[in-house]
């Protein structure tokens, strides 16, 4: 194995150029070394300006997505010298703007995921004194992968329509909406359906499956989107055919 | 927030979409390889007429053929829209493939109808 | 400062633009793009079918031309191609039901093979029943 490899890092100061650069680094080609590794040699001994996020290091709070090699990744848990001989191209995320390196805007995925209302919402809540809701290992079942979202982008990443359309409320943001749809103790299901079921929430999602094969805690958006979008039809056609019958407040089985 | 339209024409992109999966390859093989090229003993033309001719199945293959042609409707639209980026152009684009599917769907009726 | 566009409190993010092309740099969006035209394929199907019952209610003659007209090397060639993307369109549609159909029996979720599975049953049950109807229920 040799010594070093190349990391070819875009670089954006919007102070000094209009458009974003390309960068050469030598980093060390350590066996155990991840790309943050590699980021964090460059910023300690090569290039202090360099911009980029990161935290746990381990995989869990979804900070250090980037394009490596065109795939979105986990930088941190990406391993260098599984990239061949190298130049390897360490960009930002696609379908985000960037504000510096390799430094995303994620307000609008924000908001996007605050529309959705990813809490549990109830008509009445139960006073304290009656003591907490009560769930069930199987119920826990029905929700508990879309629970595991970290909330990484990369999904947005690799979605080719989150790249087109600005606006699409996108396959975390659903995933995370079902997960509180399917969770026993909430009754929020027509609230989030009135928000997602336009055309910038889950109809503009083709079933491309690109966010399902690069989510790294296998939160299965695209799964949880198709499964919605059979729901929203089906309730819809529910509406046009029994007029009557009311917006039904909830969705789910009384908690126990 | 009104809720969108769209599920009336996933739905039916969908349902097309099924059918068009199930049935579709066996109708080619038979109608475009098996009976014109033998493979199978073609049945003779008149019974093949009454057979074909029973109100019941025209019904039901008008319904099939309208929701395969709204399930191209729906689906070239999308790829208009994402594959040559042509969202803006989305009043053409619907009515050239609805409005197209609807047409041929029509002159499906027609023709299932006027079936001796 | 060399770059005159920027604004110091309001600096500016870069977009990126995607290119039209954008489903040829990655095969599995070629791999999507393909299975999305695929739907063209439902739709020349589904004439077809409209042409050949026309053809049918137009007389014997009528018929036996379009017979000739199928046998024609070119229009066989062509069907076969048609004839495949209509199968391709089939397996990704199939492969793809397990995810959108999540059914529960019992508090437990039936698995995604026998989704799958069922789903295939069924095409083959499409496939006869298709049969009986084009050939003959006698």
């Amino acid at each position: 194995m040799s010594e070093t490899i190349t990391l070819e890092v875009q670089r954006y100061r919007p102070e000094e150029e209009a458009l974003p650069t390309w960068e050469r680094f030598e980093v060390p080609l350590k066996p155990k070394w991840m790309i943050l590794d590699a980021l964090n040699y460059i910023k300690d001994e090569l290039d202090g300006s360099l911009s980029y996020r990161w935290a746990c290091r381990m995989g869990v709070c979804g900070s250090c997505g980037m394009m490596v090699d065109g795939k979105p990744v986990l930088t941190c848990a990406t391993y260098l010298s599984s990239l061949g001989p190298g130049p390897v191209r360490v960009a930002p995320l696609k379908a985000f703007p960037v504000i510096r390196d390799l430094v995303i805007d994620v307000e609008d995925f924000v908001g996007k995921l605050e529309s959705v209302k990813p809490w549990i919402i109830r008509e009445e809540e139960k006073p304290l004194a009656q003591g907490e809701y009560l769930q069930t290992p199987e119920e826990l079942a029905h929700y508990k992968q879309y629970s595991m979202c970290i909330n990484c982008l990369l999904c947005y990443a690799a979605c080719p329509i989150a790249a087109l359309e600005p606006g699409f409320v996108g396959p975390a943001a659903i995933a995370l909406a079902q997960r509180y749809n399917l969770d026993s103790r909430d009754q929020g299901t027509p609230e989030r359906m009135d928000v997602l079921s336009q055309e910038h929430g889950i109809w503009s999602c083709t079933f491309v499956g690109e966010c399902s094969v690069v989510c790294p805690k296998n939160v299965d958006p695209a799964g949880a989107i198709q499964r919605y979008k059979v729901q929203a039809a089906a309730d819809w056609w529910k509406s046009v055919l029994w007029p009557w019958g009311g917006t039904k407040r909830s969705m789910g089985p009384a908690p126990g | 927030m009104r809720r969108s339209n769209e599920p009336f024409f996933w739905a039916l992109f969908s349902g097309g979409g099924m059918l068009a999966a199930l049935c579709l390859p066996a109708v080619a093989l038979l109608m475009w390889f098996a009976v014109p090229l033998g493979w199978v003993e073609a049945p003779a033309y008149e019974a093949l007429v009454a057979r074909l001719g029973h109100p019941l199945l025209r019904l039901v293959l008008f319904v099939f053929i309208t929701l395969c042609l709204f399930h191209w409707g729906h689906r070239f639209r999308f790829t208009l829209y994402d594959g040559l980026q042509l969202k803006h152009l989305f009043g053409l684009i619907a009515t050239i493939c609805y409005g197209g599917a609807a047409a041929l769907s029509l002159v499906a009726a027609y023709v299932l109808w006027t079936f001796p | 400062m060399t770059n005159p566009g920027y604004k110091r409190f309001r600096p500016r993010w870069h977009r990126e633009r995607m290119p039209i092309f954008w489903w040829l740099g990655q095969f599995s969006y070629i791999k999507f793009i393909s299975r999305e035209l695929t739907s063209l394929a439902v739709a020349y199907t589904a004439v077809f079918l409209v042409v050949q019952f026309w053809a049918l209610s137009q007389g014997r003659e009528v018929y036996g031309r379009l017979l000739e007209f199928l046998r024609s090397p070119g229009a066989l060639v062509f069907h076969v191609l048609v004839f495949a993307v209509l199968l391709f369109h089939t397996v990704t549609w199939l492969n793809l039901a397990p995810k959108a159909l999540v059914l529960h029996l019992g508090g437990r979720r039936i698995p995604d093979r026998a989704v799958l599975a069922a789903h295939y049953l069924a095409w083959v049950a499409a496939c006869a029943a298709v049969a009986w109807v084009l050939l003959g229920g006698s």
